[in-house]
This record gives structure tokens, sequence and C-alpha cells, in this order.
């Protein structure tokens, strides 16, 4: 099981550790700097690396290392989930998970851990439940805490650790029930240079955020339920129910968390809502070459795409760019190599583009590689698999709660080659 | 502490964890109030109790943990028993011995049909970290019943849960495939958790027991449809989740190609997934490329053959060489692909190209040779030795087709010392070729190339092979044309495959470490001396015999293996350069020798070869075929040569001859890539001979044989070289008598009569040892006279006498003394004392160490009872009786008696000081061995022109 938690910055300091059974010595570390030395950069970290006696399994997230030592044959999915649920966690608890925020509310750190994991079982893993032990720090209850000399420890015992519905704690009450869902849909796709399609598959997920009084029952429905056939669900949703009738029942966790995430494979074809036409040409003589980028709507079901930035890693040998975009703001950085273009909407009428030369390191051989173009975007009340809410009911409880489904799509990890 | 303040205690708790091992008698004090909190009405104050006293690691407050705890394993709350059972591997972590004397193991399996779910989970968890330190002990035993409650409490308990109770399940093993059935339909739902590890632990479950289900289910069909979304889904996850699943996907695809065979697109490469996720990807892609899909696979890796980072794009740019050797309708437009990237002039992209390029010559040779010309442009950016020794072995594989073959070859003999190993074996070898095949303008470089490897080099690969080549060039051209030119096996694409064995073994370890290394736990985990090993299950059902045909296909058994590549010790194959080939996965270790040690083997040493090797060996009848090797020669190592001689019950000692035992097998097959060897040793009319009987069961031909003792107590040694005269073709068996003498090299060997043998044929060389029985070297002259008998009788220290019975031996005084006379033991004299007869005897070895025997026969009683006396050469006896000593105290054992004699008898020179030298040592006429001793051998133009050959 889980032996200890490590917490290394990107400058290579542990900043934090935390031991659940007998203490391992930091000096176990040292094989994982090892490992990170030989990446060139901090993603590249593998993320298990076996030592003499342990082995170190990290997760890289927030420009943190979460490295954990186990020292018996345990899945290492078990402990980067693991870990995951512990970034998760801080970043419910402080909203953000960076080393100052960690460092600043250490005590609250330390109970957590402490509650999460007992000898390296996994405790209480539950947001609900563990706010209930710990309460998160606010601004109030810091200054109160000053003042009375109290601390976040709940004084609670966190009831819903004894029930059937771990997820949830009893005796929940709101004024204003209300149940909302956001469906998300993430596009990663690969395109190759002639614009065609390599690959392309949806992640969609479910998001909830239910303030619902006593113990509600939901159903949701679908109206296209067949397009979920690679899902995965919170412990909450009862599996049976879906596989007969592929309705949606459960009795939801309290505030935020995620009901379901699916996937829509690349077989079926999936919509790309938005191309890039590009012109980016080294020429051997000249140390100058042709940088041209239009960015255009394609299957859009009429709504507009929003929030487009485009990014792309020029090679090493561009020295600098001079561009001149027709909509938005773009920065070049001459270190990275990275330019970036902040395109905002795009107006179907008049395409953004972005046009200008890029100037190459004199007499020095055309670079070998061609760059490739990363897109972010977003369209509002559109779910591009076509995915549909049906209906939401809600049992077991008297009042009417209000609800609400809002649909987005997102590019994910969308790339056009050139 | 007594505080009901909950907060407070917490934190006073946490104090103690913390401080309890530096101040252990001050936490002594608290104890007191752990215990009384794991009284309290509140069931959460008492989890909290027992779960920190667990916390706390002092002997002294365990002691006081025991009575609460077994409260607390039987508590009304499920939430206590919980928490409870954690404890107890807590307190298994800090006294092991405690826990089991308290009996709490046995609690917490009643634990496990708990009525709550998450106290089944925890128990589970609990009895699973505790039976990793206790591999022996069974504690996880399941049943039918048990599994039951196992896969009902599946479903309610919290992910973590989950994950513990599919690995256990994971570990159980259905009666038969209607059982393995239900519990993967009880586990399918499980695929849809969002939990990866819970999914990935589910799949193992069902992949281990899908081995059960016959193929003609209707429900097999849907189970392998079932599995390939969650698989992909694992993808889209974090990129440390994504590696952990790749590295399992790479097996399952391996085991199960089906499953995933239309999903390539999703281990397409995005340019920003980190590198380790990108190499796993790749891999996956070669291992799930087919005819209907390489022509995307084809496009995409060009594409990555144009990225930043090097590691990847070499990967890549071999990867387009695996396709073309995988998917032969592919080779084609590979070879046009890597032609194109040759283009770029890339250094390392060319150069990866070229060491694939190589590769693909090997499987489809006569192909593509229009490509040569271009490869040769290359030549001056070649900086990586891979790459030179590639582009090396296509000039002399190729040498009569590229015109200035032999001034590319000279170009890189300049700079000869500078080479790395690789490249300088190549040039060695692709000089050799290119001399055979045009051997007027040549002669002078292969003389350079040939002093230079044999005589200016420390490298003891480039001698040995520049002497190899020196020989067979200069004894027989035409043979050298014949061997070093000689067809070269294809290569086949499934070198990298996982060996099947080990596969299936790693299929059982989905999700844990094991899969994510692709090595077995007993490999890596520390004290893991007795992990069990695990294994799929047999396939049952009724349909077993219908679909046993096409089980081969998938199950990719031993039989379908890639044998074309001969592995990398493989002494011929190496001559022959083949060593460029890609390494070979199997069994490394066929030719161990067998040592005596086979009794440690096969006693206490067993555990760790079956742990080590059993797998490798594809069963765990590896450690049979030793024992069956010597069953005489276990059991009575040296008693074997008088035990055996008294041995009449048998009827093989017939009186004409010395007695003769029955063959034992020497070297079994398994350990011999297919050649059996059995045998026996004889002695007939003054000369010893070693009677053998080679069978060869491996399905090609065996020749080139060789024979070759290493020093022995008595110098044994072949007289004669083994002569096979024809080629042993598969399944042949033929009979040999190789005659021996005994003036070979003497080392005393540990049991005395210990020979330990090399055989070399054109497969590979094999030892194993033998115990030869000592009457063969009885000598015929050993009949001592009377007077002499009598002197040398007294003068026999009593430290030099032996004496034991021998038992059943129904014979009479004079039928003994012919036995033993037909066996070189003669009669000296004969009395009677008392109605017992006396036989005096004397025999004399082959070193001339004379032995004299007391046998007395009681007629009426089988047991005869010996006397034994050494009588060492005079010079020696001082040496002699000082060695034998400590034979004295194992007299009555017939197993050790007078042996002991010789111990110190050879110092010749000595020759005892070279007992690490290599086995095959000895002078006789090994073909490989001549050049050594020539320090200055013939150049291969003189021996053409008729010159003497070296010896």
């Amino acid at each position: 099981m889980i032996h200890s938690l490590f917490l290394i910055n990107s400058s290579g300091d542990i900043f934090l550790e935390k031991h659940w059974k007998s203490v391992v010595s930091r000096s176990v570390c040292d094989y994982f700097f090892e490992a990170q030395e030989r990446a060139t950069e901090a993603e590249n970290v593998p993320p298990v690396i076996p030592t003499p006696h342990h082995y170190l399994l990290s997760v890289y997230r927030h420009k943190i290392f979460f490295v954990a030592v186990i020292q018996t044959e345990v899945p290492p999915l078990f402990v980067i989930e693991f870990l995951h649920r512990v970034v998760d966690t801080f970043q419910d608890y402080f909203g953000v998970c960076s080393e100052l925020v960690i460092k600043d509310n250490v005590v609250v750190v330390y109970e957590v851990l402490e509650e999460m994991l007992d000898n390296g079982f996994p405790l209480a893993t539950e947001s609900n439940i563990l706010k209930e032990l710990i309460k998160p720090p606010t601004i109030l209850r810091t200054v109160v805490n000053t003042i009375t000399g109290s601390t976040n420890v709940g004084d609670q015992l966190p009831t819903g650790q004894l029930s059937v519905v771990p997820w949830r704690r009893t005796g929940v009450k709101y004024t204003n029930n209300e149940a909302y869902f956001d469906v998300i849909e993430e596009i990663d796709a690969i395109i190759d240079k002639s614009g065609s399609t390599i690959t392309a598959e949806i992640q969609g997920v479910i998001d909830a955020c239910v303030k619902l009084t006593g113990m509600p029952d939901l159903t949701l429905s679908f109206m296209n339920p067949r397009l979920l056939d690679d899902v995965s669900f919170h412990p909450c949703v009862r599996f049976k129910r879906w596989e007969s009738e592929r309705i949606l029942s459960f009795i939801p966790p309290d505030g935020n968390f995620r009901l379901l995430s699916y996937h829509v494979s690349a077989q079926n074809l999936v919509a790309i809502p938005v191309y890039v036409k590009h012109n980016i040409s080294f020429r051997d003589s000249s140390s100058l070459g042709r940088f041209e980028i239009t960015v255009g709507p394609k299957q859009t079901m009429g709504k507009t795409i929003e929030g487009v930035i485009v990014t792309s890693q020029m090679p090493k040998g561009v020295l600098n760019m001079s561009l001149t975009p027709s909509q938005g703001t773009h920065t070049f950085d001459p270190v990275t190599k990275l330019l970036s273009w902040d395109v905002g909407k795009i107006n179907p009428q008049k395409l953004p583009s972005l046009k200008g030369t890029m100037s190459l390191q004199a007499g020095a051989s055309k670079p070998d590689e061609n760059p490739t173009i990363n897109l972010q975007f977003k369209i509002q009340q559109l779910a591009i698999s076509g995915l549909k809410v049906n209906r939401l009911d809600m049992y077991g409880e008297k009042y009417k709660p209000f609800k609400g489904i809002k649909y987005m799509t997102k590019a994910g990890k969308f790339q056009v080659r050139t | 502490m007594q505080t009901d303040n909950l907060e407070l205690k917490k934190l006073v708790y946490l104090y103690l964890m913390n401080y309890a091992k530096s101040q252990p008698d001050m936490a002594i004090m608290a104890v007191n109030t752990f215990v009384k909190d794991c009284e309290d009405p509140n069931p959460l104050i008492r989890a909290l109790a027992v779960r920190t006293m667990g916390c706390i690691r002092v002997d002294k407050i365990t002691e006081y943990l025991c009575e609460p705890l077994r409260k607390c394993l039987k508590d009304e709350d499920p939430y206590v028993r919980k928490t409870a059972a954690v404890c107890v591997a807590k307190l298994h972590d800090i006294n092991a011995q405690l826990v089991e004397d308290q009996g709490f193991l046995d609690t917490l399996k009643d634990l496990i049909s708990d009525s709550n779910p998450m106290v089944v989970a925890n128990a589970v968890a609990a009895l699973s970290e505790i039976a990793e330190s206790h591999p022996s002990s069974n504690l996880l035993d399941l049943n039918p019943q048990s599994i039951n409650k196992l896969l009902t409490a599946l479903n309610e308990c919290t992910e973590w849960g989950q994950i513990f109770i599919l690995d256990c399940l994971a570990s159980y093993m259905p009666k038969d495939d209607r059982e393995a059935q239900s519990i993967c339909e009880r586990v399918t739902p499980r695929l849809s958790h969002a939990n990866s590890a819970v999914v990935l632990s589910a799949v193992k479950v069902l992949m281990k027991f899908m081995e059960m289900l016959s193929k003609d289910l209707d429900y097999y069909g849907t189970l392998l449809k079932k599995l390939a979304p969650p698989l992909v889904t694992l993808l889209s996850a974090e990129p440390e989740l994504q590696y952990v699943a790749l590295r399992n996907i790479n097996l399952i695809v391996q085991k199960r190609p089906e499953i995933l065979k239309h999903e390539m697109k999703v281990f397409f490469v995005k340019y920003n997934d980190p590198i380790y996720v990108k190499l796993e990807k790749l891999d996956i892609m070669i291992r799930l490329a087919s005819q209907a899909n390489i022509a995307q696979v084809l496009a995409e890796l060009k594409e990555y053959a144009t990225e930043v980072d090097v590691d990847f794009v070499r990967k890549a740019v071999r990867a387009i060489g695996r396709c073309a050797i995988k998917v032969e309708q592919s080779a084609e437009r590979c070879v046009s692909t890597l032609l194109d990237l040759i283009q770029t002039k890339v250094n390392y992209v060319v150069q990866e190209a070229i060491v694939v390029i190589k590769d693909i010559f090997r499987k489809y040779p006569n192909k593509y040779e229009s490509v040569i010309a271009t490869l040769c442009e290359n030549l001056d950016s070649l900086d990586e030795p891979e790459a030179r020794a590639a582009m090396i072995w296509i000039v002399g594989e190729y040498a009569e087709r590229i015109d200035n073959a032999d001034e590319l070859l000279e170009s890189f003999l300049e700079g000869f010392h500078d080479e790395s190993t690789q490249v300088q074996l190549q040039l060695l070898t692709a000089i050799v070729k290119l001399f055979l095949k045009k051997p007027t303008e040549t002669q002078e470089l292969v003389q350079q190339v040939l002093s230079l490897a044999t005589q200016d080099s420390d490298n003891p690969d480039l001698r040995d092979r520049g002497y190899i080549y020196w020989r067979l060039l200069s004894t027989d051209p035409v043979a050298a044309k014949e061997v070093v030119l000689a067809e070269k096996p294809l290569i086949s694409e499934e070198t990298d495959l996982i060996e099947p064995t080990l596969l299936d073994e790693l299929i059982c370890y989905i999700g844990t470490l094991a899969s994510v290394y692709h090595k077995p736990p007993s490999a890596f985990v520390e004290g893991s001396r007795g992990v069990v090993h695990k294994s799929l299950p047999p396939r049952t059902g009724s349909s077993e015999s219908a679909e046993s045909p096409e089980a081969a296909p998938t199950g990719a058994p031993p039989g379908e293996q890639p044998a074309v590549i001969p592995a990398q010790g493989d002494l011929l194959g190496d001559l022959l350069n083949l060593d460029l080939g890609p390494p070979v996965t199997g069994p490394p270790l066929t030719a161990a020798p067998v040592q005596m040690g086979a009794v440690d083997l096969l006693g206490g040493g067993l555990d760790s070869l079956m742990g080590d090797e059993a797998e490798g060996m594809g069963g765990t009848n590896f450690a049979a075929p030793p024992a069956g090797t010597m069953p005489a020669n276990l059991g009575a190592p040296i008693g074997g040569g008088l035990g055996d001689l008294f041995d009449l019950t048998s009827g093989v000692g017939s009186l004409s001859g010395s007695y003769v035992a029955p063959k034992a097998v020497w070297l079994p097959a398994m350990k011999a890539k297919g050649l059996e060897i059995s045998g026996t040793f004889t002695r007939q009319v003054g000369s010893i001979s070693m009677d053998l009987l080679l069978t060869n069961k491996a399905l090609q031909v065996m020749s080139d044989f060789a024979i070759q003792f290493n020093r022995n107590s008595f110098g044994l040694a072949p007289a004669a070289p083994l002569q096979v005269h024809a080629p042993l073709s598969p399944n042949q068996t033929v009979e040999i008598s190789l005659p021996l003498n005994t003036v070979g090299s003497v080392m005393k060997m540990d049991p005395l009569n210990n020979l330990q043998v090399a055989v070399k044929n054109n497969i590979d060389v094999f030892y194993f040892s033998t115990l030869y029985p000592l009457h063969i070297l009885f000598v015929e002259d050993g009949k001592m006279e009377r007077q002499m008998f009598l002197a040398t009788w007294k003068d026999i220290p009593n430290e030099n006498e032996a004496q034991f019975q021998i038992k059943d031996c129904p014979l009479n005084a004079e039928a003994v003394s012919s036995k033993l006379q037909a066996s070189n033991i003669f009669t000296i004299a004969k009395r009677n004392v008392e109605g017992q007869d006396m036989l005096y005897q004397s025999l004399k070895l082959t070193n001339s160490i004379w032995v004299l025997a007391e046998l007395r026969v009681q007629p009426g009683n089988p047991n005869l009872t010996v006397r034994l006396l050494a009588a060492p050469p005079r010079s020696l006896a001082h040496s002699l009786a000082h060695s034998l000593a400590h034979t004295h105290t194992d007299t009555h054992t017939p197993t050790h008696t007078h042996t002991h004699t010789h111990t110190h008898t050879h110092t010749r020179e000595g020759r005892l000081q070279h007992q690490e030298e290599e086995i095959l040592c000895s002078k006789s006429p090994c073909p490989l061995e001549g050049p050594r001793r020539h320090p200055r051998p013939p150049s291969p133009a003189s021996s053409r022109a008729g010159a003497a050959v070296g010896a």
C-alpha cells in the first residue's frame, strides 16, 4: 500500500512529506531527481521509477510532482488514481493547487492527508465526507480561527461514512433547491496537411452541481442514449438500471461532482467544427520563410465559435516572426519559439488570418520538422456528438427543484499538422 | 485525552502517533484511554481509537492493543469492524507472530463473509497485504461461497475496495467454464467505472477467466467486444494513467490481438504527448499493424519521422522497418518511405534507416538491392556503430553487385582500431565474404584484416573469429565458402514478442507493477522468494477438442515461435555473422551444466530453481530430468563401482566381461536443444570406452559433433575424436563407442568420479556431468603376488582402511570370486575361519594405486563384509595417510569408501592450480582450438598453394 508521499516542486525541492507507515527517508527521492534530470521536460519524467527497495509513482500537476512511495506490489493505477484524487481534493479545498497555497495551508493539508489514507488504505476520498471532517479554509474562518484559536477540524462526526450512500452526507438542507448539469464535450483530433481528419474522438463528461435538500433520488434520461456505448459512471449511478433501461438513476452527492464521462470513438463520424488553412514554407536559399494561417468554421450547426487560440511550436531555426493578424493579438517568444495567437470569435463573413514572414538563422539549412498547430476553441450550447438530455425527474422528496442543463463543446487535443 | 471534544482528541492522537516512538514510556500512559475509547458508545470514537492505536509502532502498546482489537473486530457497527480489519494488517506489520498467536487471521477470514460490503473489502485488502509477506500461508482460501460474497460486496463497496476485491477474485481458479462465465458476467459492469484502477483490475479478471471459456460461446464474443471501449477510454485519461494502461494494453494485444484490432487510431501519437506515452503507443501500433491498416500506419510513421524528439524519431524509423518485415505486402512501400527519409539527409534518420534496411534485406533477400546505391551515397555520414556495422554488412553481403566494394571496405579498414567491436567484427566478416566472392583482387585486403584482427586486437571475440576465418580459408576455401556464404535463415518480425509462458503469467498480473515492467514479480519484487506463480487457467468445456486446432493462432504456442534466428550464444550462428539479427527472446539457460549440485537443486535449492526457471522452461517438471539423468550415481556415486559388481540380480553383469551399467540419460533433450545423450562406461580387454547413444529430438539436422572432457581425477580423456559419420536427422539415434584413455590432465573432482563433458554440434555446445563407475579403472594386471600382498597389507596404516557391508548378496565365495575377477578384482588367497570364507583380493587402478580387500562370506548370511585397504605408491604414502584421515569417519556408508585414497596423489607439476580454466581445455583435437597454439598461422594464400597447415 502507499507508504509515503513527497511533494516536489519543479526546481527539485521537497516541500512536503507525509508518511502513513514507518518513515521512508527523503533520500529515496534521489532516484526521482535522477530521472527528472534525464527527462528534458517535466512532463517527460516517467511515472513509474524503480529503486532498489521502493517504487516511486508520480503524477505531475500544477507544476508539482506528487511522488508516492510504495514498497510492495501495489496496482500502479490505484496509486496514480489516488494521487490525482489528492490533487483534486486540494484544488477543491483551496481553489488552486500550488506550492504557495499548500505551504500556506499546511495544517489542513496534513489533516486531509491523514484522513484520506489509513495505513496506506484509502479511507475517505469523497470530498463531501472530507469536508465534513475538515472544513475548507475561508477568509472568514481564518479570521475567526486566529481570534478564537480554533482550528479547521470539524466538530461533527462524519456520519456519511457509515451510510450506504457514503458519497452523500445526511441532513442536507437548502432553501433554494437546484440541480444543474453541464454536458461538456472535448474534441481530440489530428488533422493532416491536406485538411482531412486522421483521427477524431469526443471525450464527454456530465458535471453536476446538485444542491437539494434531504435524500433525493434522481433519474436522468437521454434522447439518444445509443451514443453512450463507452461510459464511466460516478459510483452513485445504479448500473443495472442503465443496462436495462438506459436511464441514469442515482442519489446524488451533495455539491459538485462528475456524474459520468463518456467516449465517442473514432469509428463514429465526428463532426469537425473548424478548419485551418495554412501555408508555412521555408526556402533553402533565403533566410526568410512565409507564414500564413486562416481559421474558418465548418459543421458548427449554426453556433458561433469562440475563444479561439492558435498556438504553434516553431522550429528552433526560426529567429523571429513578423506577422500581422486580421483580428486578435499574437505573441512569439523567441526563446521557447512558441507562437500564440489569441483570435477570439470567428466571424464567418470575415475569416481571421495571420500573415507574415519568419526570419531564419542565416546560412543554416531549412528546418527538418514541420510545426504542428494546436487549436483551442469553445462552442456554447452545442454538444457536438448530438447528445441531448431528455428529462430529469426527482423522487423521494416533496419539493420541486429548479433544474438546468447546459451544453458546451471545446477543443481537447486538437492538432493540425502542416 | 479524556476530553469529549473530538477535535482535541484527534490532535492528541496525532501527537501521540508522532512522538510515541521517541518516548515509548510516556506513550504507554495513554493506553488506558485508548482501551476506554474503544468502548465508547460512539462508533466513530471507537474506530478512531483502534485506528490510532495501530499507528503507534511501539511494542509495549501493541500488546495492549490485542484485547480492544478483538472486541472491535466483532463490533456491532460496520464502521468499527472495517477500521479494525485494517488494524490487523497494521499490527501484522509490527509484530506478525503476535497476530498469528492471537488468532486475528481467522477472525479476519471470517470478516470476508461479513454482511457489510465495506468490511468485506477492507478484510480482503488486509488479508492481501498480509498474504504478500506470507506467500506460503493459504490466507485467501477462496471457495464458491466466499466468491459469491465477494461478488455481492463488489457492487456496493467503495472504488478502492472494488480494486482489492477484483484483485482477489483474479487469484481464484473457477471450477469450470460455467462458473468462470458467471463471474465474468458479474464483473463486467466494473468496466464502466470512473476509476481506471477498477477498470484495469476488472480487465485482469476477465482476461484471465476468458481463458476458460469456449470460443464458440456467444458470450465469448460479447466479452471481447466489451473489453475494447474501456481500454480505449483509459487512453483519454491523464498521461501517467495512459502510460500504465498502454503497458498493459501491450500485453493484451499480444495475448488477444482481436480485442483492439479496429482501434488503431486511438494509438496515433499527439505531438504533445509525453515521450514515455509516445514510445509505448508506437510499440502498440506496430503490434496492431496488419494488411488492412498498413497504409494509414505508414503515413503516420512517416509523419513521426519528421518530429523533433530524436529518440522518438529513431523509434519511428525503426517501426517502419518492422512494419516491412511484419506485413509483406507493405515491404515495398516501407522501403520507398525509408528511401524518402534517407533523402532528408537528417543524420540520425539516415542511420536508423540503414539499420532497418539491413533487416529488410535479411527478410526479403534479393528483392530491394536496387537501393544499395542510395545507401552507399550516405556512407560517410554514418558515425554510429550500429549503422556502420549494418552498412558494412550490406556491402559484404552484396559485394558482387557493388563494383567498388573493396574500396568501400578498405576505407573502413583504415581506422580499424578506432571502431567499436561490433563494427570490427562486421568488417572482418564482410571482407572475408568479399574475398570469397572476388578472390583475385582482394587477397591483400583479407590478409590485412586477418592480421589486424588476430594480432593487433585485444578483443578475444575478434581474435577468435579472425583465427576461425583464417583457418577456414587456409584449410579448405570451398568449405569456407559453404560456411561463410551459406544461405542465412530468414528473420521474423515477432522477435520482440514476449515469450508465451511469460505472457500468460503476466496476463495474470495485469494492472500491477509486473505488467508495467513486463517481468514476473519474482524477478523484481523484494523478498518474494516464495511468490506463487500464477498461470492462466486451462480451457475447459465441452467443445474443447473441437476448438483446439483453432486455439493455435491466438495463443502463439511454442511451435509457432520463430525459431529462425539462432540464439545469441549459438556458436555456429555466430560464425556466420548472424549476430546482427535482433535479439531472441526465449529461455537462455538451456545449456546450463548439470553438475553434482543437482542433489542440492533437488533439495533445498528447489524453491529458487522452480521460481526462476520453471516458467522459462515451460513447466514445473524442470527439476525432474537431472534426477533421471543419473539415477545410480546420485544414490551411490562410488559404491557404484563395487555395489554394481555385486548387483547380481540384474543379470547384466555377465561373466565374460566387466560389469556394464545400463545406459542412463546424461543430457536430456530439453536442455540441449533437442539433442539427447545417454550412455554408460565399459571396460573390455584393457580398454575403457564410453558407449553413447545420441538421439536427435529436434526438428533440424545435427552434424559436426565433437566431445571434450574436463580435467578429472583419473585423467580420463577421449582417445579418439567423436565420430558421427552422417549428420543426425530428426528422430534418428546413433550408437557410438568412444574409446577413452587415462592420459589426460588430472584434477581432483568432487565427488571423485565426477566427469564433466562438453558436447558440441552445429547448434550449440552443451555441458553435462556424469559419474563413471570406478571399476572401469581396474587394470588387468591387478593381481598382486602373495608375498607382496602380505607385506603391503601389513604396511598400510590403519587410517587407510575402510570397512563396510554389502547387503543381500547370496553367493558363495567361488561365485563372488569369479564375478569379481571379470572386473579385474583378483583373489589372492582364501581362508576359512570359523565357518566363514575370507577372500583376500587385490586390484590396481590405472594410476598404479593398489587396493587390497578382505571379503568375508558367511554361508547362509546374504551380507558380505568388506575391508578395504588402499596402498599408495610409496613416495606418496605420507600425504595419502593424511588425506585419508577424514574419510575414516564415514566408513560405514559404502558410498564413500576407499575413494579418498587418490585425493592428493596427482599433484603433478601443480596442475591443480589451473582449476578455473575453461572446460574445453584438454589436448584432444578440437577444430576450433588449433590456431591458438600457433602464434602465427600460415597465411591463407600460402596454404592454398599447398603448404603445410597447422595442426
